[in-house]
């Protein structure tokens, strides 16, 4: 690996194609995951809309998402009355049992005081006493879609969990960061539970944004972690904290209730399983179960199968900065060279990243620093810059909103990190057996058009006939 | 100046619904008060881009926050034959140092990157909501930068805050009057040259409609916004009749342009046969009121008989398979309704639609075609859509991607009928390719099997699998 370069800043002014998504986004995936809840984006309508779009071609799910719609007069005078009326007129459709309020750019550029609205809805609408109200700070214009995924579930912590003074024996909280997928929560939770272990997720996508079929039309999100589960979080043994972003809520968790956090940078990858289930044997005293051992067994075996075509291998990634440190640290453990890891927002975690050049921008920094690579890995929006340079891309993180599925894709744990290890792998495996197609071909046309379309995901990838 | 706008918008007298108020009324402007908690759809930023971003050729810059791009671009089935760059995503990322300072040097900085890198005829620039608080001037900026750069570099005044999608449509067609209709002279003029007003060629439905004006001899000198090219729009003041396709959009350019260049304009619909039928008529009939060659008539005449034969015919097949077929539309109300009689010729039954946007005088004519039983909705909730399917009151679902999983969850049939889709449904053949569409849904073998009970709770009486 050559000397690794570092620029934490792009020095454009224009972000063109952009991977950042906005904070109120991240916020809004995190209430998402809370039993019954109704986020709501203290801003004008279209904050909401998009927001609600992009969700939606994500998981292809409803989403229950509401805006306080912020006109031009509320903007100026301050948007209380709309806070005010929606939150109520939230409660008297919908009944939620938690609304989780985040801020966007409008209300922050106002300076609205959070806490002081807080404190004046509850001072003016006694009887909602009992209605769970999370207010986070998430403007638009700094920070990004973890950093709002990060203050929605601090927020939520601070309001609803309650400190206990006894333990209940076998009851671990995990504080799931926003790089995992519903898929892969739901993985976490069945290697959790087969050391008998009882986990409280927050927040839980695995059961509200996994697909579900309703009996009856809800207007607020289904499943996930319950109000009540997640004020009995103080009687755990202990916290599993998965990712950099949720060291915040960490903090906050532990400080609340004594209960003691344990980190956890990553959970893709050989190293980074084995921790994992160390730690929960540990927890639990009990064995490893077979199905584990044997899940391990072959992860070596894929590794060892899938090694060839990964070393050396020059692949850029683009993804939020946990997941980006997830995939890079795993195909480095591959024998890849990351050529370029960007990140959409500036973080502690970049620090860490073993890549060649590390740095803050947008998919037109990757189209650039991936021309000479073997792959990108990014989200859905990489297409068109994959397909312009003629790079293949696997699709990671979010949006993706051209394959289904996107959702329960699972890259944790030793069954998830062999499946991201074959599904990468087997676009380089088919690439070869491709590029010797073309080898017999002697300058006929493209051997099979169709292949080539998969691996750069438009069909048109740059790679035409020769 | 965004208030005067926004009240000359207010009072736009082309628009069918304003026309019905008093003077009083009209003052108050055209969108509800929206209700906090309860509202759903776009801002006025959404509404502007949408209207201008199918401009293909031209780079459509973002100055604003994160969120306003972020999270939005590349989420628009319009589709262009040549140039790409309106796909790509342009936004000055504002920071809170920006928000501090002011973000008017990084937005000159921004243009001036994405002149010299990308070389487009022009570059639109969109105000969002934090640059309008803190009082950026854009159009100061705009005219800066289109004095040192030489190209047209034009304000889009639109920030979400002002209003509804709807009024960022009319906020778009009025930045197109005042800063690049009439700007560009076109090479040649024909006395069949046409502009069409709102259609943003979704899904290439433009190209249903464009050879068939090929084949009468009309020429779209200027397609505001499908597939435009920003000379094209340019030059629209050239055109000798304008058809203003979504009248609730863009009627405005249409009203103005007559206005300032005495273009005659009539408002017109690609979906459905009459409706499409209709449309060539007019446009023939008032081309030739304004000196083109009484040919076209025939030639017209000659399409229609040809197309609306075949379309019949074509739909014939359908008919069997859609007998008895109920048809739930939701779809604010504009589009649907032209779509009606098609889908009625083909066999469908409609046993419902929403008019939240439409005019008193749509729903009038709705009343007289339909009776009064037919169900019209103003306002009806998620819940009341999902019992209505669930109790089997319709057999397909067609609306926008919104409401999709209102369908998709009730395990009713669903067809997309606004932007994201794939599927072009304009022109005569659009009609032949929804009903394709519709007949491929109802027909899917999945509906038995998603709506069968769980093995663990089948009543004993459950029909196995080929029964």
């Amino acid at each position: 690996m050559g000397n690794i370069q570092r620029f934490p800043h792009s020095a454009k002014a224009a972000s063109t194609n952009p991977l950042k998504m906005s904070q109120p986004l991240g916020a809004a995936l995190a209430f998402l995951g809370v039993d019954r809840c109704m986020p709501l984006f203290h801003g004008s309508q279209g904050c909401t809309a998009f927001g609600l779009v992009l969700l939606v071609r994500h998981f292809r799910e409803a989403i229950p998402l509401q805006t306080t719609a912020m006109d031009q007069v509320s903007t100026i005078l301050g948007g209380y009355e709309n806070l005010e009326q929606a939150v109520r007129t939230i409660h008297e459709r919908n009944a939620p049992a938690l609304i989780g309020v985040a801020t966007t750019g409008v209300t922050e550029t106002k300076g609205e005081d959070m806490a002081g609205q807080y404190s004046l809805f509850r001072q003016r609408n006694p009887a909602l006493a009992g209605l769970k109200l999370v207010f986070a700070n998430t403007p638009d214009f700094s920070g990004g879609f973890e950093d709002g995924f990060s203050a929605a579930v601090t927020g939520i912590v601070e309001e609803v969990v309650q400190p206990s003074d006894k333990t209940v024996k076998g009851q671990i909280n995990v504080l799931a960061g926003c790089h995992l997928s519903p898929g892969d929560v739901e993985e976490l939770r069945d290697i959790i539970e087969s050391f008998g272990l009882s986990p409280i997720f927050l927040p839980d996508l695995s059961l509200s944004m996994s697909g579900r079929q309703p009996d009856d039309f809800t207007a607020t999100s289904l499943g996930g972690v319950t109000v009540e589960q997640i004020a009995a979080m103080g009687a755990s043994e202990a916290t599993l904290v998965i990712g950099e972003h949720m060291r915040v809520a960490a903090a906050a968790l532990e400080l609340k209730t004594d209960v003691r956090s344990l980190f956890f940078d990553r959970l893709t990858g050989l190293e980074a399983s084995d921790r994992l289930v160390r730690t929960l044997s540990e927890l639990s005293g009990r064995p490893v179960p077979a199905k584990l051992r044997r899940q391990r067994e072959t992860l070596v075996d894929g590794m060892l199968d899938g090694h060839f075509f990964y070393s050396r291998k020059r692949i850029a990634v683009a993804l939020e900065p946990d997941l980006l440190y997830a995939v890079t640290s795993f195909l480095a453990d591959m024998g890849a060279e990351v050529i370029a890891a960007v990140s959409p927002t500036q973080t502690a975690v970049l620090e860490k990243l073993k890549a060649a050049t590390v740095m803050v921008g947008d998919h037109s920094d990757v189209e650039t620093l991936a021309r000479d690579a073997d792959l990108i890995v990014s989200n859905s929006h990489g297409r068109q810059g994959a397909a312009r340079i003629g790079v293949p891309l696997h699709r990671m993180g979010l949006p993706m909103f051209d394959r289904l599925g996107a959702g329960l894709k699972v890259h944790v744990g030793y069954r998830g990190t062999r499946e991201l290890l074959f599904e990468i792998g087997n676009l380089f495996l088919s690439r070869e057996m491709d590029h010797d197609e073309h080898g017999h071909a002697h300058g006929h046309r493209h051997g099979d058009g169709h292949e080539h379309g998969q691996h750069c995901g438009s069909g048109s990838c740059g790679c035409s006939a020769g | 100046m965004l208030q005067e706008k926004l009240q000359d918008v207010f009072n736009e007298p082309g628009c069918s619904t304003n026309q019905a108020k008093s003077e009083k009324e009209r003052k108050k402007g055209c969108s509800k008060a929206l209700k906090p908690g309860a509202a759903a759809g776009g801002c006025a930023y959404d509404g502007a881009m949408i209207a201008l971003q199918p401009i293909a050729d031209a780079a459509h810059l973002v100055h604003g926050p994160i969120a306003c791009l972020g999270n939005s671009w590349d989420n628009r089935g319009t589709k262009s034959s040549g140039s790409q760059l309106y796909r790509t995503g342009f936004t000055t990322d504002m920071s809170e140092l920006d928000i501090i300072h002011g973000g008017e040097k990084k937005l000159y900085k921004a243009i001036k990157e994405i002149v010299q890198q990308y070389d487009p005829p022009a570059v639109f620039v969109y105000q969002t909501c934090v640059p309008a608080m803190i009082g950026d001037d854009i159009e100061a900026v705009c005219k800066f930068a289109a004095k040192k750069l030489g190209k047209p570099v034009i304000p889009v005044m639109a920030p979400g805050f002002v209003g509804s999608k709807n009024l960022g449509n009319k906020l778009a067609g009025e930045t197109l009057l005042d800063h690049v209709i009439g700007t560009v002279e076109p090479e040649v003029t024909t006395p069949t040259d046409i502009c069409i007003v709102g259609e943003y060629n979704l899904a290439g439905e433009l190209w249903l409609v464009k050879p068939l004006l090929d084949e009468i001899g009309i020429r779209i000198l200027s397609c505001i916004s499908g597939d435009g090219r920003y000379n094209e729009v340019a030059q629209a003041h050239r055109a000798r009749l304008t058809m203003v396709v979504c009248s609730q959009a863009l009627v405005n350019v249409g009203r103005k342009m007559q206005e300032r260049w005495g273009i005659p304009y009539f408002e017109g619909s690609f979906y459905g046969v009459s409706d499409m039928s209709d449309t060539l008529r007019t446009m023939a009939r008032m081309l030739v009121e304004r000196g083109a060659d009484k040919a076209i008539i025939d030639r017209t005449e000659g399409v229609i008989a040809r197309e609306e034969s075949r379309v019949w015919r074509r739909l014939e097949p359908y008919k069997p398979r859609f007998d008895g077929k109920r048809v739930l539309l939701f779809t604010g109300g504009v589009k649907s309704w032209s779509m009606v009689t098609a889908l009625e010729g083909a066999g469908l039954t409609i046993v419902g639609t929403s008019t939240k946007k439409s005019t008193k005088e749509d729903k009038e004519r709705i009343k007289k075609m339909k009776g009064e039983e037919f169900h019209q909705w103003d306002d009806l909730k998620p819940r009341d859509i999902y019992r209505m399917l669930r109790d089997s009151e319709a057999d397909i679902m067609m609306s926008g991607g919104r409401s999709q999983f209102i369908a998709l969850k009730a395990k009713v049939p669903w067809l997309d009928l606004n932007q994201e889709r794939h599927t072009p449904y304009a022109g005569y053949d659009g009609i032949v390719n929804l009903c394709e569409e519709i007949d491929k849904t109802l027909s899917n073998p999945i509906w038995r099997q998603v709506r069968l009970a769980a093995p663990w709770d089948a009543r004993p009486d459950a029909k196995p699998v080929g029964a």
